[in-house]
């Protein structure tokens, strides 16, 4: 797996920082969490559990989100775990590169989820991508979890999250993941139908169910395209 | 039954990220699971996107909606093509939204 050079302590100095940055940015983003669980009808501990033990930010809307429009809460779980099957793909990708075994793997994998993975994904070595994903996971799931109880305390003085467009904040986060990612015409013909197939099927089916819909997107433009 | 919920769903998110790191690399190196492996993660976040910015979920049934959250989404954009950091997008983008419902 290591074909690059280690990489030297200043360079591991910088992916550190990098990662920091964004571990605060996004764990900031978990006060979101924090104020919608709770204004959707979640209990302050309910919230924070979700944070703690689901850790993955897109399942716990998905969740608060179904429970929020009066769903069943085994049906937001169900949306929740659709939505985390995308971390089983970053798996997919760091596990060879990570290089972790037993335990320490059973450990990690709490920690995968879109900031880590994208932190460590593209390292060349085996130090720099634990370096990446090590700060980016821990430090996430430290912020993350202040940051959910600090948001679901004050989601109950503060009132409506909408008034502060906390729900304008998920999209715009998203957006920010999903922007360094539309570097090819492909990538951008499979984000165009992603989302007219989502749109499509937002009024058609149950919470949750869009997103993964649009997953067929990516097995179906696989399937068409020849390597090249 | 919302605790049984939570710790379901937190379990079930546990297994799938640790069967992703646990799968044989034979299987990773199949050209089709790494073409879909290269496009999961941009069809997935443009999805969530879209539900989340277009979407009602408020009624018994999911709708399309226009509000706000359209105008903390395209704030989002600029701020994007500003190369802001991500704090100052995810801040535009609820700033934004905030601003338009005020007025």
């Amino acid at each position: 797996m290591d074909t690059q050079p280690e990489p030297t302590a200043s360079e591991l100095r910088q992916i550190v920082r990098e990662g920091i940055a964004v571990a605060v940015a996004t764990g900031t983003y978990g006060i979101s969490v924090g104020a919608v669980g709770v204004s959707s009808g979640l209990s302050v501990a309910q919230t924070c559990a979700l944070s703690l033990l689901v850790f993955t930010g897109a399942s716990q809307f998905a969740f608060i989100g179904v429970i929020a429009s009066g769903g069943a809460p085994l049906l937001g779980a169900a949306s929740g775990i659709l939505l985390g099957a995308r971390n089983t793909l970053y798996g997919l990708r760091l596990g060879a590169l990570l290089g972790w075994r037993g335990a320490r793997r059973a450990a990690a994998a709490h920690l995968v989820i879109d900031e880590s993975a994208a932190m460590s994904v593209t390292r060349g070595s085996t130090s720099a991508a634990r370096t990446g994903f090590l700060t980016t996971g821990i430090g996430v799931f430290v912020l993350w979890n202040l940051a959910t109880l600090g948001g679901a305390l004050a989601g109950e003085s503060l009132g409506d999250p909408r008034d502060y467009g906390l729900d304008a904040a998920v999209g715009g986060a998203f957006l920010a993941l999903l922007w360094p990612r539309l570097d090819s015409i492909t990538s951008r013909a499979a984000a165009l139908l992603a989302a007219a197939l989502a749109l499509a099927l937002v009024p058609l089916t149950p919470a949750g169910v869009p997103v993964l819909a649009a997953a067929v997107v990516a097995l179906g433009l696989a399937l068409s395209g020849r390597p090249r | 039954m919302t605790w049984i919920a939570i710790v379901a769903c937190g379990l079930a998110c546990y297994l799938l990220k640790l069967a992703g790191l646990s799968v044989p690399e034979r299987v990773l190196e199949q050209p089709l699971v790494q073409r879909v492996g290269d496009l999961l993660p941009v069809v997935l976040l443009t999805a969530l996107i879209a539900v989340q910015v277009f979407s009602n979920a408020e009624g018994a049934h999911p709708t399309l909606t226009l509000d706000a959250r359209v105008a903390g989404l395209g704030a989002a954009a600029v701020a994007l093509v500003l190369r802001a950091p991500f704090l100052v997008v995810v801040l535009v983008a609820a700033a934004t939204a905030a601003l338009v419902r005020l007025l």
